[in-house]
């Protein structure tokens, strides 16, 4: 199977099912991407799939073969992933810093959909979850991004 | 407390001088060690001689520092206060440290012992220490440049990075001196620095892995990568006692694309494979024959977490004094009025995010290295080896960062994945990645315990005139400590403890053992007996006519510390307005109070409330802290706000719920934690008292609870006194 990571075409031999997850982690050894709990809850896998922010332990590979994948790992090589991250470091978002490659994945679509996002719109986007409770402080983050 | 002044008295150790012993030879560098002294683990005050822990200083010649914390990053900013510490001392900025952990005993055991990440202690125990190892590198870096100068060190001062010679001109770089220095011998006890002229402790210096964390570079256990290494994926017996006899279908299992082999464990079955994913829809696909088998605390079969509630309720026998004053139990029996309730608070999980996991490698010459994340370097190493059979000294940890702890990566008999790697590892003679999956580490998680305690109370006109609690139950000192009933904080602080002025108490506990295996969980016996004790104090409030907060500060009249935070949350809060009133966006909203005196610090809190659709809504908390002086004050709020979390998310909506042995919850679809769109707003104040050093990362969260509780009594007239509020209905 094909899938196309982080701008280029990689040749994976998994099960057709494997979840994206363990591809990215484990074919192609990024491990930026985290496993928190498999089952669509935590947010922690969070990938852009032709932007849009999905949750790839529960993503099949061969779902999204020929789709635009775009892992933690180059996250700022567009502008807004680039801004996201600044914001991330400049607000101190990360305590253990587990969930926050999903956090930032997040903010980053949220953020490139709709550039100036009202707290509805941050409610319905920024739902990974994070145990350190940071909370606050993504919120705080995304809103310097989209007052900047 | 006691507490503070027997590591007080152990602190006298001057930092030895270990860069000539061998080890790190021909790195040109001062190498420092200093002893730092065990965390008292509550209870452990009872253990007579706490072992030593080791933090090390290396200063280089480009003029950077190398130092190794004793204590290990999980999100909590330890690095950075201790590179804020020893840098304050030395006269070198923060940002010319790099920070690693120190390794367990190994070439460092001239210090041999112990050392936690825990009881928020880190900081406080290694505030004097690292103060001490900052200010004889510094000393000795000022004596090198007086040899060379041929002038006094007394005419020497420092600036960042440079020794300087006013009288000259003379400047040299500390990266030049480290070479000569290291000869030196260690000063006895150099002057520490005046607080007044600190220029890093007390700011907001920002933390040195935010970066590496916002961009995925940082690595936690579950991504180490060792060479050769292959994956496994396991499935628990589903009670404890209980062990695998076949799996009937191994064969097929076996032949599985990339399955190396299906492992039979203590009480668990493995699957190894190629890959970890491999290895998961193995196990996953295991069909496995459980029998009877032996374990040191097996889980009764029909043991319901619901019925235990109950019994604990029930429960007779001796109760163990821990605190007493005037005649509680006289006072109560003559009093026109006397209130009584029962509290209880469930099982927890931790919920770290990070799955746990262990990589263990045999090596050609018969030592084990192990990867993984833990709390707890030597005891570690000691389990490990005991697992092994090898020595502690053959054995090499590396301590990853932690993926959240909050408690988790204590070593907790059960509760580790390190074991069974190093099964794994033997049996299949190849390094092993051995990852739990969420559903196991719920399974297996050593949970906070069910808590539960009985009150009887009379309140007069000026408060309350007598208390008297039994708090039934085990805490995880006891489990794994071996304190005895009455001497163990766990089972009762937050009880015991509080800071109030009752004439007549006695705070007892009657001792009645955990079927689960219970552990710590952020905030320990403070996370759910702050929230009994006031949410009690209020219902004395309410029978006797009195408001809360006023009732509280009269009762705080004997310390001004105290009365002081206590106002200062009423004030940050705007004056205290208990409600119920209308808020601007037309809900009804309520406000309620607690205070909390934990790991060394005090705590005040005021929440405010509304409901929702039958569920309470935390809209605001505000919280004034004092533990008594602050390195970081960006670390000591983003510490508040990860407290406020876990208070607001355990009150809110969590609980591990046991039927027939298993806990119900194997997942956070099951087991829901806060989710960002109930996260309250959080107002810190940080009050510096001057009082000694105490800790940051728990005490934000005791008080917390309660005040949302007391705040849900006002507005709804509901008192609730059996967490948490998901399971009661506000409609
Ligand atoms: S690991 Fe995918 S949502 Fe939790
Ligand atoms: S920073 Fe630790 S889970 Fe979010």
């Amino acid at each position: 199977m094909q899938l196309n990571i982080n701008g280029a075409t990689h040749d994976v031999d998994v099960d057709p099912d494997t979840p994206l997850l363990w591809v990215i982690r484990e074919e192609l050894g990024l491990t930026g991407t985290k496993y928190g709990c498999g089952i669509a809850q935590c947010g922690a896998c969070t990938v852009l799939i032709d932007g849009v922010a999905t949750r790839s332990c529960a993503t099949p590979a061969d779902s999204v073969a020929g789709l635009e994948i775009r892992t933690i790992e180059t996250v700022e090589d567009t502008e807004i992933g680039r801004r996201v991250v600044e914001a991330w470091v400049e607000n101190e978002v990360a305590q253990c810093g587990y969930c926050q490659s999903g956090q930032v994945l997040a903010a980053t679509a949220l953020l490139s959909d709709i550039p100036d996002p009202t707290d509805a719109d941050i409610d319905g986007a920024m739902t990974n979850l994070c145990r350190c409770g940071t909370y606050n402080k993504i919120r705080a983050a995304v809103r310097s991004v989209s007052e900047a | 407390m006691g507490v503070i002044d027997q590591l007080a008295r152990r602190l006298g150790q001057a930092p030895v001088n270990v860069s000539r012993r061998g080890f790190l030879a021909g790195s040109g560098a001062l190498v420092l060690a200093t002893a730092l002294p065990l965390r008292p683990v509550r209870g452990q005050e009872i253990a007579a001689e706490a072992p030593a822990v080791t933090a090390f200083l290396e200063l280089r010649s480009d003029g950077t520092a190398l130092l190794r914390s004793p204590f290990i990053e999980g999100g909590q900013g330890i690095f950075t206060a201790m590179a804020q510490i020893v840098g304050e001392e030395l006269d070198l900025a923060p940002e010319n440290f790099s920070v690693e952990i120190a390794p367990a005993g190994g070439p460092f055991g001239i210090m041999g012992g112990y050392r936690l990440t825990g009881g928020s202690m880190s900081t406080r125990t290694g505030y004097p220490v690292m103060r001490q190892l900052g200010t004889a590198a510094r000393a000795m870096l000022v004596e090198a440049a007086a040899r060379e100068w041929g002038v006094e060190a007394s005419e020497l001062t420092t600036e960042p990075g440079v020794v300087v010679h006013e009288g000259s001109g003379r400047r040299a770089a500390y990266g030049d001196l480290a070479a000569a220095a290291m000869d030196l011998p260690v000063p006895v006890s150099p002057a520490l620095k005046d607080p007044a002229d600190f220029r890093w402790i007390g700011t907001a210096l920002p933390r040195m892995d935010v970066r590496a964390k916002s961009t995925g570079r940082q690595n936690y256990a579950i991504d180490v990568e060792v060479e050769g290494m292959l994956l496994a994926a396991l499935r628990h017996a589903p009670r404890l006692g209980l062990m695998p006899a076949s799996v009937t279908n191994q064969a097929e299992i076996e032949a599985m694309r990339g399955v190396h082999s299906v492992q039979m464990l203590d009480g668990a079955v493995a699957v190894v494979a190629e890959k970890f994913w491999q290895a998961r829809r193995a196990i996953d696909a295991a069909e496995i024959d459980w029998i009877e088998g032996e374990a040191q605390w097996p889980m009764p079969a029909g043991f319901s977490s619901a019925a235990f509630r109950d019994t604990l309720a029930g429960a007779t026998g001796e109760v163990v004094e821990v605190e007493a004053s005037g005649d509680a139990a006289g006072t109560l029996q003559s009093a026109d009025m006397v209130i009584e309730a029962t509290y209880d608070a469930p099982y927890m999980a931790h919920g770290q995010l990070e799955p746990p996991s262990a990589t263990a490698r045999f090596n050609e010459d018969g030592t084990l290295d192990l990867w993984m994340p833990c709390q707890a370097p030597e005891m570690f190493v000691g389990a490990a080896a005991a697992a092994a059979g090898l020595e502690a000294s053959q054995i090499t940890l590396h301590q990853q960062v932690l993926g959240g702890f909050f408690g988790r990566h204590f070593l907790y008999a059960t509760a580790n994945p390190f074991p069974q790697a190093i099964a794994l590892a033997k049996a299949v003679g190849r390094p092993v990645k051995l990852i739990w999956t969420r559903e196991e580490d719920f399974l297996r998680d050593a949970p906070r315990p069910l808590g539960l305690a009985r009150f009887r109370g009379a309140v007069g006109p000026d408060g309350p005139t007598a208390l008297q609690v039994e708090v039934v139950g085990e805490g995880p000192t006891q489990r794994w400590y071996q304190a005895p009933p009455g001497q163990d904080p766990s089972a009762t602080e937050g009880i015991s403890g509080k800071t109030y002025a009752i004439a007549n108490t006695h705070i007892g506990q009657i001792f009645h053992a955990n079927p689960a295996v219970i552990g710590y969980w952020r905030a320990v016996g403070h996370s759910m007996h702050d929230f009994m004790y006031e949410g009690f104090l209020d219902e004395l409030a309410q029978a006797g006519g009195l408001d809360p907060f006023e009732m509280r500060l009269s009762m705080l009249s004997g310390s001004e510390r105290h009365r002081t935070l206590l106002e200062r949350v009423g004030e940050i809060s705007g004056g205290w307005t208990p409600g119920p009133f209308e808020a601007e966006d037309g809900t009804t909203r309520a406000r309620g109070v607690a205070m909390a005196s934990p790991f060394g610090s005090e705590a005040a809190v005021i929440a405010e409330v509304s409901v929702d659709g039958g569920e309470v809504r935390v809209h605001q908390v505000w919280v004034a802290l004092d533990p008594g002086q602050v390195v970081n004050p960006s670390t000591v709020e983003a510490q508040v706000q990860s407290a406020v979390a876990l208070g607001t998310s355990q009150t809110l909506v969590e609980e591990l719920v046991y039927e027939n042995g298993e806990p119900t919850a194997r997942n956070f679809d099951m087991y829901p934690i806060l989710r960002p769109d109930q996260m309250p707003q959080v107002h810190t104040a940080i009050v510096e008292s001057g009082a000694p050093m105490g800790g940051v990362g728990e005490p934000g969260l005791p008080a917390v609870g309660p005040a949302i509780v007391n705040a849900v009594a006002t507005l709804t007239g509901q008192r609730i006194r059996s967490l948490p509020l998901s399971k009661h209905d506000f409609g």
